[in-house]
């Protein structure tokens, strides 16, 4: 067990707000893709997507990315992560692209997942939403739309529990033992 | 969940977990041979070697394009006579490539039993691609994928398996990962060329197609050497043709919603009429381009398993 | 390397000599070569008396293997003369018979006598050469038979090939009536056999290995039988393995026909599952065979429709072996472990001990009509102490044998030979 950082209701006001962010950043609906990341960004990118479709009448194509064969450590992992499915259902040419995940730590996952999309296809733009920035990043990456920044010590966990995986909503600060 | 293990020798190896790990794997590599840019960088710096001592074009071609979709560096050899008529032993042949540092060792031999040989003497991983008449995994593996695929299930299906079963390495891998999901396997031959004690396996033999492919859910028809009917296996290839070639009637005893398939190439007018093979009911070109995604999902899951 | 003590006591052994239905314990003296004395109590001649304590050991006659692969001439990076015959002493046995196929082939006086030399010179046992019945054995001519058994042959066999051709067959077995000698065959068709590599069944259909058919031995054995009936010759089957060979050379001896047999250690022990994983040091020929044919090969060896147990040492070198095992060459070595082999089958409940010496020693002697494998007062001094109790583990390092393809290597084993005496002389390792 850990602390509650954002319960349900918090998490709901903040997806709000970064949708509204999102559409005032670009004008509006019309270019956006937003693309969840596998496992954690996916459920978020729906929700916003929906958040927006409430607001504009019109909801923004969502995708899923699986960044497993882009990482930096495969080659040092005792253990692989089961691959998951990359479905990007629209061409992301000339559109812009939200990259959504849950927490943004050291950046590498944001690395390998724009190498990614950039194999993908050319978007005109990639930004990144994210439900938690911890901080300890390793790369010169930042987040366009946060929910919220979270100091934390590099050892502790941050856990996004969603309703969509059969829990209660809830972001988790896990203080436990480094392991 | 992961692939515990150094190399894939034969699907009687794997359990049903990692099959279906694997058969997962390969259905998320699907994706990425339809991409504009069909390569991800999982594997950069890896080196996979083709090591074939037998000619083989597709499957040669389909593990050099999974290894390159990867990202790996892919290398061919081809060594169509035996190594030792060169006076190389095939220990040495192999510990010769991996002096050059191999992550995999794709091998194909004519003789049963050299992958094992090399996988005991070898750091790297290898992986069978087919060896002499006793398995050919990645086959095996691909076919359960199309069969999974077209049919939502592998389990209690009627597979019905005509042709050389006695050279067959193809079928044998089927066999055994078939048997893994509880299918119910029907051979069909001459036979002369079924395999004594098969039988043992759990599996029915028949010499006469008809009487097999009455409610089938699948028809793999295996290659026929043709070379081989100078050994006495079958008078003719016509009077084969005529007792186990699938045509439009004989499929009609099947499933109406049964699936053709072969490992290629395929002896038109042989194994089955052309009208069978370029059918409604075929997934013989399915089963090309799933072979790649299998190939790349040995690849990637073996790479993962490496680490100690 | 022989110790050259005129006279040796062997004290309180269990003496058993089959030939003579010996079973006792007590004290055996041999001076100047020959066996002088068997008594419960002999007192030491002299004191340059070499006295062997032998207290919960079998004495036993010199055992005899009928059937060996020497290699010299030819094959010397296989085994040579002097390093079969220091295996053989190691495993218990004084004399060995061994067969033609060598480079050239023992099918001349020339080939014999070159054997016999090396023997002579280098020899720790006793070689007793087996010349071809065919001229290079290529099964088409008949050799010089009376060439070969004036030089020192003691038997014909084209062994490692089967005589395909019944009509030379016929011929060889007719011959051979002149010189009263066995014509030993290895049982084999050819065309049957087609290339197969281990015995068909579903152990070499589960390793895709082509596989050589019981039927391919029977088909032979039933020649054979028909033409010793045809020719009266005196005709040896070899390394018998099958159930339906036991079956057809029952009902022969049955009917008199005058057909003998042998079969080695690995037909009674092991099974085609040895085979394993494409494990080279399993694959012979005749290949080994399903639990049926064991236990029927064991059912002949009981009632004597298997008259003795013959090792087929057949060396390879280790990079020959270690290969496809379709390409790897056919024979395992034997001399080492076939005494423990064949004394497990007492534990067994197949054969009595004195069963099994009989098999090792007077029954092949009694087929090469040679007056050796006995322990009868003023014999020839050829005498193996056995301790049976003696557990060893089988090393690959430890066989004097050049080469090293045992399946029973890592297997630990009941039963060895603790001394051997040829000609009266201690034979030291």
């Amino acid at each position: 067990m850990g602390t509650v950082i954002l319960n349900s209701h918090e998490i709901l006001r903040v997806l709000t707000r970064i949708a509204h962010e999102i559409l005032e950043r670009n004008e509006g609906a019309k270019e956006i893709i937003l693309v969840g990341i596998q496992t954690g960004g996916v459920h978020l990118a729906k929700r916003i997507a929906h958040f927006i479709g409430k607001i504009e009448g019109t909801t923004p194509p969502t995708g899923t990315l699986d960044i497993t064969l882009y990482r930096d450590d495969l080659a040092a992992r005792k253990e692989y992560p089961t691959l998951k499915k990359t479905d990007i259902p629209v061409d992301m040419n000339d559109k812009k692209v939200v990259l959504v995940d849950d927490v943004l730590f050291t950046g590498r996952t944001i690395r390998a997942a724009m190498d990614s999309l950039i194999d993908l296809g050319r978007p005109k733009e990639i930004q990144l939403a994210v439900l938690v920035d911890r901080g300890h990043r390793e790369l010169p990456i930042r987040a366009d739309y946060v929910g919220k920044n979270l100091p934390t010590a590099f050892h502790e966990k941050v856990e996004v529990l969603l309703e969509e995986v059969g829990e209660e909503d809830r972001v988790l600060l896990n203080r436990g033992q480094k392991n | 969940m992961e692939l515990k293990r150094k190399d894939i020798l034969s699907l009687s190896d794997l359990d049903r977990e990692e099959i279906d790990l694997i058969l997962q794997t390969a259905d998320s590599f699907k994706e990425v041979s339809t991409r504009e840019i069909k390569k991800v960088p999982a594997l950069r710096g890896k080196t996979v070697i083709n090591l074939f001592f037998e000619p083989s074009t597709r499957t040669r071609t389909s593990f050099e394009l999974a290894g390159k979709r990867l990202s790996a560096d892919v290398i061919n050899i081809s060594s169509t006579g035996s190594s030792t008529v060169k006076g190389e032993s095939l220990l040495d042949t192999a510990r010769n490539i991996e002096a050059m540092h191999s992550d995999f060792i794709i091998v194909r031999h004519a003789s049963s039993g050299v992958p094992q040989f090399l996988a005991k003497s070898l750091q790297s991983a290898v992986i069978n691609a087919g060896d002499g008449a006793h398995a050919h995994p990645s086959q095996g593996l691909l076919d359960l994928l199309t069969i999974k695929e077209a049919k939502g299930t592998l389990e209690g299906l009627k597979v019905v398996i005509v042709g050389d079963i006695l050279h067959g390495r193809v079928a044998h891998s089927d066999i055994h990962g078939l048997l893994k999901y509880g299918a119910d396997i029907h051979l069909v031959a001459p036979p002369t060329l079924i395999p004594i004690g098969i039988e043992l396996w759990g599996v029915t033999v028949h010499y006469h197609l008809d009487e097999a492919l009455h409610d089938a859910d699948v028809v793999i028809l295996l290659r026929l050497q043709l070379e081989r009917q100078n050994t006495a296996y079958f008078p003719t290839l016509r009077e084969y043709a005529k007792l186990y070639g699938l045509d439009r009637r004989r499929l009609s005893l099947a499933k109406e919603d049964a699936l053709v398939m072969h490992p290629g190439p395929i002896n038109r007018g042989v194994e089955v009429t052309s009208e069978v093979a370029d059918g409604l009911s075929s997934v013989i070109l399915k089963q090309v381009s799933n072979g790649i995604a299998v190939r790349m999902a040995l690849l990637f899951l073996l790479s993962g398993g490496k680490n100690d | 390397m022989t110790e050259h003590a005129a006279s040796i006591l062997i004290k309180g052994g269990r003496i058993i000599d089959p030939a003579q239905g010996r079973d006792e314990i007590g004290d055996l003296l041999v001076e100047n070569g020959v066996i002088l004395e068997i008594a419960s109590s002999i007192p030491l001649p002299n004191a340059a008396c070499l006295e062997i304590d032998a207290v919960g050991k079998i004495v036993s006659p010199g055992l005899i293997d009928l059937h060996c692969h020497v290699r010299e001439p030819g094959f010397e990076y296989k085994e040579t003369v002097a390093s079969a015959t220091a295996a053989a002493a190691a495993g218990g046995f004084t004399t060995i018979c061994c067969m033609p196929n060598t480079n050239p082939v023992n099918d001349n006086q020339s080939v014999t006598e070159f054997i016999l030399e090396k023997t002579a010179s280098e020899g720790k046992v006793r070689i007793l050469p087996i010349g071809a019945i065919t001229k290079g054995q290529k099964g088409k001519e008949l050799a010089e038979m009376g060439e070969l058994v004036s030089a020192g042959c003691v038997a014909v066999s084209d062994d490692g090939l089967p005589v395909m051709n019944s009509q030379v067959m016929r011929q060889a077995m007719s011959y051979a009536k002149i010189f009263d000698i066995p014509v030993i065959d290895h049982c084999e068709d050819l065309n049957l056999t087609n290339n197969g590599v281990i015995f068909e069944g579903e152990v070499s259909t589960r390793l895709g290995l082509k596989g050589i058919p019981a039927s391919s031995e029977t088909v032979m054995v039933a020649r054979d039988i028909a033409l010793a009936e045809l020719t009266g010759a005196r005709v040896h089957l070899a390394h018998i393995s099958t159930a339906s060979s036991v079956h057809l050379i029952r009902e022969a001896k049955r009917r008199g026909i005058t057909v003998t047999a042998e079969t080695c250690p690995h037909y009674f022990t092991l099974t085609d599952e040895a085979v394993g994983c494409y494990s080279a040091n399993a694959k012979m020929k005749p290949p080994l065979a399903q639990e049926l044919d064991q236990a029927e090969v064991r059912a002949g060896l009981a009632d004597g429709t298997i008259d003795l147990i013959a090792t087929d040492h057949a060396p390879h070198a280790a990079d020959e072996k270690e290969q496809a095992l379709d390409c790897s060459p056919f024979g395992i070595i034997g001399l080492e472990t076939a005494l423990p082999l064949s004394l497990a089958l007492v534990e067994k409940g197949i054969l009595s001990l004195p069963e099994v010496i009989q098999k090792l020693t007077s029954e092949p002697a009694r087929i090469l009509g040679k007056k050796i494998g006995h322990l009868g007062i003023g014999g020839i001094a050829d005498i193996t102490i056995i301790d049976p109790e003696a557990e060893w583990l089988v090393k690959e390092q430890d066989f004097k044998s050049l080469s090293k393809n045992s399946p029973f290597i890592g297997w630990t084993l009941k039963g060895r030979a603790t001394a051997v005496i040829v000609g009266g002389k201690l034979i030291k390792n």
